[in-house]
């Protein structure tokens, strides 16, 4: 088995999420992996019993992807348009799931780089996805008022926190 | 990252969770008692809302087992219950392990689609080495 590195995963402000890693293949590779649908439905979101019989890829600023997972129980749908594409360097796209999970609308970023060469060749994929609603700061949490709520919201954080040492 | 060991809900619990979670004022109710319990009337205060209106909501979180409240017949105050909403918030773990094994399977897919590296011969073993005597 072959792991090119560990992943990180971190929030940006509270609305983003941003996930690095990287993998030892040529960017060429890996930006086929995830723009030729052929490629993709072999890897994302996929396992011995979660298949993707929906994969299907026009990739173009204003062109539109759609992505079915079939679960055991149930089926899952992304489904988005392009807004920016840099042939081999970047995809920016929007992100709908149905059902949903969040409120609103993400936008996901996916930003690859080359370093190295030879058997240190590796290309790193940078991912940004940003939420519509502060989904990320506490979940699916929202604090929709003025300030006087957020003391609240962060004691409430606070009482979670404490609650893993109990 | 803490690390938060709950005991496990079931799907509809979650489902549960979330559907209480999807209303802003719901949200706003919640995030009220973190700061600790408090009476219907002094959670209705601050929306322009009727008392009813806001016990729908705080029975519709009761249901989902994110407040209760005490039997203090004076005043019942409404309590949080921070355990399911810690499992709700846990997302971002799962998240995080839904991500790292996508990338796995990637990982071995990017070798699948690759020349295999070059690699020396492994010398045949032992053919050669004299056996140190005892």
């Amino acid at each position: 088995m072959t792991r090119a590195g560990t992943m990180s995963l971190s929030t940006q402000g509270d609305r983003e999420i941003v996930i690095t890693r990287d993998f030892r293949a040529p960017r060429a590779l890996v930006w086929d992996a995830y723009t030729k649908p052929e490629i993709l439905r072999r890897w994302l979101g996929v396992s011995p019993t979660v298949t993707m019989p929906v994969c299907e890829i026009d990739l173009r600023v204003g062109g539109r992807y759609a992505y079915q997972w079939a679960r055991p129980k149930n089926v899952m749908w992304l489904r988005g348009t392009y807004l920016e594409v840099v042939p081999q360097q970047l995809i920016v796209c929007t992100e709908e799931f149905e059902p949903r999970w969040y409120e609103g609308d993400g936008v996901g970023r996916f930003e690859l780089t080359e370093t190295g060469s030879g058997s240190a060749l590796r290309t790193t994929v940078r991912t940004t996805v940003r939420y519509d609603s502060d989904v990320v700061r506490a979940g699916v949490l929202k604090t929709p008022m003025e300030q006087g709520l957020a003391a609240g919201f962060n004691a409430l954080e606070d009482l979670m926190a404490g609650e893993g040492t109990g | 990252m803490q690390q938060h060991s709950y005991g496990r809900q079931t799907p509809a619990q979650l489902d549960a969770t979330f559907a209480a979670l999807a209303d802003p004022t719901r949200r706003a109710l919640l995030a009220r008692l973190a700061a600790g319990e408090a009476s219907v009337s002094e959670l209705a205060r601050p929306f322009r809302m009727s008392q009813p209106a806001i016990s729908r909501h705080l029975k519709v979180l009761e249901r989902a087992g994110l407040v209760s409240h005490s039997r203090d017949a004076q005043r019942r105050p409404r309590r949080l219950e921070p355990k399911p909403l810690a499992l709700a918030t846990e997302w971002l773990e799962t998240y995080r392990a839904y991500w790292e094994a996508s990338y796995a399977r990637l990982d071995d897919l990017l070798a699948a689609l690759q020349p295999a590296p070059r690699r020396r011969r492994p010398r045949a073993t032992g053919a050669k080495r004299p056996r140190s005597s005892p």
